[in-house]
């Protein structure tokens, strides 16, 4: 009895979903990475719901951001909803170059990436934001583990990056010290911000930080593709990644095979954008605020169904 | 890392007079080394001799790239015609789904028919109660009344605490997992005990499946079964599983004579022998082994979260990018709360009881009450949760949550104690991990291979001597000396620090009773908690870097040091004190003269287990940022180069070989001294 009444209300549902939007080409579950951060669990849920709306079915699947591009090489994955050009090029042009994955456009976002410092270390370091007045300053910075050299924390090494090369090729007085986590970079500041103290450390934006807590990005010598592939180009005549980090668009990457399999779905992952500050206001109400993902995501799809359902057109 | 060991237990061990060979070697390798140590670089400089300090690179073994391109063929290439080697792992990945989907469907999503939306739900997954149920009725059948107050009160915690979902979804894994390695480990095992030459061409292999770290292997792992909870079985079931095959060849060996001959006489068969005599007289010894694959699966539940497992592992892991310490710490213990139900439960059932065989006149359900009660509250809370959802699952709003607590108590302590706590570390930094860390960075790769070959042909003979040597110059010709040497300065502080707080702890909770109630609770909680769940306080204190690693590193490795260190006590013949007593030793000389000496060797078993635990967890705290070879490990998985990640996670390996080799030589030795063996 109970069975019947299930099977009845689940078809009725899904008379009423088949009367909004077309028929899904397959029924296989459409695979979405995610991963340890929580803009990227954001963007993919949001594309993952509105793929939902039309019809088709996903699956979320934790895979590791360099390590997913093998998954999506065989298909084993499918969507990868956020590869950024400051972090991830290279594994993806290499996957790309493979014929296996293809590049589905941007997401809207740029992403920015640089050394930060909370503003409270102009005191102590007044030339900043410039990174000379930084590196004059490099043993403001210094913990008995680096000492005499600054202490810089960076992302971790799975972030690229580039930052060992960097403070290598420009000469800087500061030992990189990777965190191992996005949580454990974050932790640190947490920890420095609450008592006042020295800190400089990699940030990114869309993040919630640069949100809640007051300070500025490096700034660098600006970056250019030269600086970072031809020694003699920058300051050191000698060294490659004499410059600050490049910003760029944040890519959607795909298994090739998904524009044959779900051709609606494709153009709808193709569609898909969104901007930093959408982005930046979503992850902070998460992160700061306490809402779960889910939550967040769905008050975004009232808000702008306009926007996501043109998507799926 | 040898030296350091040996200098800390020698002068225990070796009495005697001032200057016995065996002191003015050990003195003579550490001075020599010390003094090689100190002034390598300025050798370098003087001589203009690079390859001093670092292996040359033009022979570097080209190792990375041969794994890598071998990986490569057996995961694209190998074909055996008309099927290749991928579609017979994934085929066996089909195997282990199926039923682990049908577990799932069963605690917690619900039988579904059809994909994604459109489908059905043809049965309700078990509800909470009806777990909770199933639970006490096995404690009740294992045990008694107090064991099912513990495990119904575990279980109660989960739901009460909000865990329960993700609980189930753990606990899915687990009874797939560990099926899975009792039955390898036991198949393995009796190949073991029935041939010598497989036994010793296994033991190599297990010793690597229990010390290359999981992250070593598992970008191949993900390739040949599939991104998803399967791969991650799959790591957990190689990783748990080499406890069981090691208990179960020694289970099988140490059956008695007499029931062996007993079982030829009766006219068995080798099979019959096997599965109706062997097999049941090794009962109570192979659950131990059940044991230990339960705990080790529970120890994998974060690393598996990592690759897609989901689950507790995985809110613990959610909870530390919020920096949400409170939500980390509820789910790491719900992991803890299940460990222990579980522990309990199967070490109930390795202690065998006579049953009485039910009268079969009787009707059924006064055959079996509580069977037949436990399955009457499953249907009908099944059949009740259609309609009243509270009974099928645990209503949100009687949740319980501490987090806010938590929060606010770490920002307090931050804000008020950072400063001191930075004192100490700073004093601590200077006075022991710096020197031991120029220590090992400044011996120079060539005289690392002799020392560690002499020291352990000096301890195990030159057959050991000699494959420690190979193994350390593996290490070097691989071109990550600096890195081990970094994985071997923070091993021995952390070891050094676990062994100044455990030993202590556990000779006290060898002579009380009341403090081993209260520090075995404490062990069993640290060693089951996840350490991601103190990694984000430690690293708000401690800041990132060796500091912090190694403050994990000891809470993690404290376990076998008391543990060890207690049995050592207690097993310590009872009249060798009294004549102790009787001779008028005080107090204060019967620990030191007696129990200490001759706990000796068990300290040194607890040794050996200290440094492989601080070995495994060295690999997880490269995640808050050590420059150490498990770092290197987490480089290469995230590269997605198989290569580098084998390579280095074999150098790992060799050193927890070498160490555990000469440790148990020291051990042995120890005992033949003191005439216990």
């Amino acid at each position: 009895m109970a069975r019947k009444l299930l099977a009845a209300a689940a078809a009725l549902s899904t008379l009423t979903l088949h009367t909004a939007f077309a028929e899904p080409e397959s029924t296989d579950p459409i695979k979405l990475t995610t991963h340890d951060w929580t803009g990227q669990l954001i963007t993919t849920t949001i594309m993952g719901e509105v793929l939902k709306k039309a019809g088709y079915n996903v699956e979320y699947v934790q895979a590791d951001y360099i390590a997913q591009f093998a998954g999506l090489k065989t298909g084993d994955l499918d969507v990868a909803m956020e590869i950024w050009e400051t972090t991830g090029r290279e594994a993806m042009d290499e996957a790309t170059a493979s014929g296996k994955v293809v590049n589905l456009g941007e997401t809207g976002m740029n992403a920015i990436e640089e050394w930060w410092y909370p503003s409270y270390m102009e005191e102590v370091c007044p030339g900043l934001p410039d990174w000379k007045a930084l590196n004059d300053c490099a043993e403001e910075f210094a913990t008995p583990e680096t000492a005499p050299l600054g202490r810089y924390l960076g992302g971790p090494v799975t972030w690229g990056g580039f930052d060992d090369e960097r403070v290598e090729a420009l000469g800087m007085d500061f030992e990189v010290v990777h965190a191992g986590t996005d949580a454990a970079l974050f932790a640190e500041l947490e920890s420095a911000y609450q008592r006042k103290a020295p800190i400089v450390l990699w940030l990114y934006e869309p993040h919630w930080a640069p949100a809640k807590y007051e300070g500025k990005f490096i700034e660098f010598p600006p970056y250019s593709p030269e600086c970072y592939n031809d020694p003699s180009v920058g300051i050191n005549s000698d060294a490659a990644y004499d410059c600050g980090k490049p910003t760029g668009p944040i890519w959607k990457v795909a298994w090739e095979g998904v524009e044959g399999k779900w051709p609606g779905a494709a153009k709808a992952i193709k569609a898909f954008t969104i901007g930093n500050q959408d982005m930046g206001a979503m992850v902070a109400k998460v992160d700061l605020d306490g809402k779960s993902v889910d939550e967040t995501v769905a008050e975004w799809m009232d808000a702008n169904k306009d926007t996501w359902s043109s998507w799926i057109q | 890392m040898s030296e350091g060991l040996v200098t800390q237990v020698k002068p225990a061990t070796v009495p005697g007079g001032l200057l016995t060979a065996s002191r003015v070697f050990w003195i003579g390798l550490f001075a020599v080394t010390w003094v090689l140590s100190t002034w390598s670089f300025a050798l370098y400089k003087a001589l203009d001799a690079r390859w001093i300090i670092r292996f040359p690179k033009a022979y570097e073994l080209p190792l990375e790239g041969w794994i890598s391109d071998a990986i490569n063929w057996l995961v694209d290439d190998l074909s055996f015609g008309l099927f290749t080697f991928r579609d017979v792992t994934r085929f066996i990945s089909a195997l282990i789904e199926a039923p682990y989907d049908f577990v799932r469907d069963l605690l917690i999503d619900g039988l579904m028919l059809g994909q994604g939306q459109q489908a059905v739900e043809i049965l309700a997954p078990l509800s909470w109660i009806a777990i909770i149920a199933i639970m006490v009725g096995l404690a009740l059948y294992a045990r008694d009344r107090t064991l099912a107050l513990l495990v119904g009160g575990c279980f109660s915690y989960l739901a009460v605490f909000g865990q329960w979902e993700s609980a189930m979804i753990t606990l899915s894994s687990v009874l797939i997992a560990v099926p899975l390695g009792v039955a390898g480990g036991l198949a393995l095992g009796i190949a073991a005990y029935r041939s010598h030459k497989f036994e010793s061409m296994l033991r190599p292999v297990l010793d690597l499946m229990q010390t290359v770290p999981v992250f070593a292997y598992l970008v191949p792992i993900l390739v040949l079964f599939g991104f998803g909870p399967v791969a991650a079985l799959i790591a957990t079931v190689i990783y748990a599983m080499p406890p069981m095959v090691r208990i179960s060849t020694v289970a099988l060996q140490t059956v008695p004579e007499e029931v062996i001959e007993a079982g030829h006489m009766v006219g068995c068969r080798p099979r019959q022998l096997m599965w109706k005599v062997l097999i049941p007289s090794a009962m109570p010894m192979l659950m131990v082994g059940v044991n230990q694959v339960i705990m080790l699966t529970l120890n994998m539940v974060i690393i598996a979260s990592m690759i897609g497992a989901g689950g507790l592992g995985y809110d613990v892991l959610a909870a530390l990018r919020r920096l949400d310490i409170g939500g980390g710490i509820e789910a790491g213990l719900a992991i803890v709360v299940m460990a222990i139900a579980l522990d309990r439960l199967s070490q109930a059932f390795s202690v065998s009881q006579v049953r009485a065989h039910p009268d079969p006149k009787l009707l059924f359900y006064r055959r079996y009450p509580r069977f037949s009660t436990v399955a009457a509250i499953v249907v009908a809370t099944t059949l009740a949760g259609m309609f009243v959802p509270a009974i099928q699952e645990y209503p949100e709003k009687f949740t319980i949550t501490t987090g806010t607590f938590w929060n606010s108590a770490m920002e307090w302590i931050n804000v008020n104690f950072f400063d001191a706590i930075e004192a100490v570390k700073t004093l601590l930094f200077n006075v022991l991990l710096l020197p031991v860390k120029r220590f090992f960075a400044g011996i120079p790769w060539a005289w690392g291979i002799v020392a560690v070959a002499l020291a352990a042909g000096r301890v195990g003979g030159w057959r050991l001597g000699t494959m420690a040597g190979v193994m350390t110059a593996f290490i070097a010709a691989s071109g990550l000396w600096r890195e081990a040497m970094t994985t071997i300065y923070l091993c021995s502080v952390s070891v050094l620090i676990a062994s100044l707080l455990g030993i202590p702890l556990g000779i006290w909770a060898g002579q009380s009773a009341r403090a081993n109630s209260v520090i075995g609770v404490l062990i069993d909680t640290l060693q089951t908690l996840p350490s991601f769940v103190y990694l984000i306080p430690v690293v708000m204190l401690f800041r990132v870097g060796d500091f912090s690693a190694i403050v994990a590193v000891v809470l993690y490795a404290l376990a076998p040091a008391v543990r060890f260190a207690a049995h050592g006590i207690r097993s310590i013949d009872g009249e060798l004190i009294e004549a102790g007593k009787v001779s008028g030793c005080t107090e204060r000389q019967i620990l030191w003269r007696i129990k200490l000496p001759l706990a000796a060797p068990s300290l040194l078993l607890g040794l050996n287990q200290t440094i492989m635990l601080a070995i495994s967890m060295l690999v997880i705290t490269a995640l808050v940022g050590t420059r150490d070879l498990g770092q290197e490990v987490y480089i290469a998985l995230t590269k997605a180069n198989t290569g580098q990640g084998i390579v280095a996670g074999l150098a790992v390996a060799f050193i927890a070989i070498i160490s555990d080799r000469v440790v148990t030589a020291l051990a042995r030795s120890s005992q033949e001294k003191l005439g216990l063996k």
